[in-house]
């Protein structure tokens, strides 16, 4: 039998729970490794000062995307059975955009602040309260924003499918992508450094 | 809330370095989030999240102050489905998962502190409402995304997913956009 092993039924909600915690303990940990707890970590990576939100982040789907791509090659990963959350293209950039801008306005993402509650960060807490306020307000300004919540509505759809490509030359187009950005953002970082740094002569 | 302690001791709490120490490279920290994220998807067939949990927690609440308005709101009553309790879901358990981890971590490194994450030119409570604007923006978003940073960049990007994508450029784009406004937060 191949994996994904709850949706084949192998083990049963109980048990999914269990590893929920088990998972999210590792997700919080490599967050808080890597510094997402600190606000000022987080938004560094828009003033081009510390580009880590983008390393870690892609190198995070480069690993992921390469096991999946690995493990369903092999058979041992059924990928279609993976879930995936539909597009609806218009939705999901205006709430992209909104999100970045919360992002900017309030230091965190969701997961970073409860990252960043967790390690005593009381600006963290108070974002985290602010998720609380937003989902209410989303929840009770819905009946207006249904319009827009299923506007560009194109169904479960990959970036191989939209473009009519293979999945293994988006997925080289990912890693390339990654690698040279990943050049180019420690080239900014040392620019950037360089520009900030008290003059010496 | 600005008395908690003085800005002086926290300034000094946020950059002491000696007390704490550096952060995982972000390469390596990012393979340990992509194996964990591997895991889940081999093992649940699902990604990671963090907004869902939010969306759990406000239909329980709201189902709790007013049953029969949650029941009707077309948001909300999708976490409000079947007899079991809303915050038995698995969102709502990984993101208790997460809070631990990030506490595991945080102990090992020596970076658990009562601070505030801010630039020295702004008060604790300025601070303070913008961390709470922008925790409102974030999850308006997410619900209307259907994800966050988690459930959408992290998860949708790793399965080539097309709408994760746009939204992930979006959050660059929008946070670029606006950071010069706000830059006065953390100088």
């Amino acid at each position: 039998m191949s994996a994904p092993f709850y949706v084949q039924g192998l083990f049963g909600e109980e048990s999914s729970l269990v590893l929920a915690v088990l998972i999210g303990i590792g997700f919080g940990f490599f967050l808080e490794r890597a510094g997402f707890g600190s606000a000022r970590k987080l938004v560094a990576q828009f003033y081009l000062t510390d580009l880590a939100v983008f390393k870690v982040m892609f190198t995070a789907i480069v690993t992921a995307l390469i096991g999946v791509t690995c493990l369903s090659r092999i058979g041992w990963l059924d990928l279609s059975l993976v879930y995936l959350v539909p597009t609806f293209w218009a939705a999901q950039a205006v709430g992209g955009l909104l999100l970045g801008v919360g992002f900017v306005v309030g230091g965190y993402c969701p997961g970073t602040s409860v990252v960043s509650a967790a390690t005593g960060r009381i600006d963290g807490l108070v974002f985290v309260l602010g998720l609380v306020a937003g989902t209410l307000a989303f929840a009770l300004a819905f009946p207006a924003l249904e319009g827009l919540y299923v506007a560009g509505d194109l169904g479960e759809k990959t970036l191989p499918e939209a473009f009519g490509v293979s999945w293994g030359s988006v997925v080289l187009a990912v890693v390339l992508l990654a690698v040279g950005g990943f050049a180019a953002a420690s080239l900014v970082e040392k620019r950037m450094a360089a520009k900030t740094a008290p003059a010496t002569d | 809330m600005a008395s908690v302690t003085p800005d002086v001791v926290q300034d000094a709490l946020a950059d002491n370095p000696a007390a704490s120490r550096p952060y995982t490279n972000p390469y390596l920290a990012g393979i340990g989030l992509g194996l964990v994220l591997l895991a889940s998807f081999v093992l649940m067939g699902r990604g990671l999240g963090a907004s869902g949990a939010f969306n759990s927690g406000v239909a329980w609440l709201v189902s709790l102050a007013a049953p029969g308005y949650a029941g009707s709101n077309a948001f909300l009553s999708r976490y409000l489905e079947a007899d079991t309790h809303p915050l038995k879901t698995w969102l709502v358990f990984e993101v208790g998962g997460v809070f631990a981890g990030a506490l595991l971590s945080g102990l090992l490194a020596g970076r658990v502190a009562r601070t505030v994450e801010k630039g020295p030119r702004v008060s604790n409570a300025t601070r303070f409402a913008f961390a709470f604007a922008g925790g409102g923006l974030t999850a308006f978003g997410a619900a209307l995304a259907r994800g966050c940073t988690s459930g959408q960049a992290l998860t949708g990007g790793a399965l080539l997913n097309l709408g994760s994508w746009i939204f992930m450029l979006c959050v660059f784009g929008g946070g670029y956009a606006v950071a010069f406004l706000f830059r006065r937060q953390w100088r």
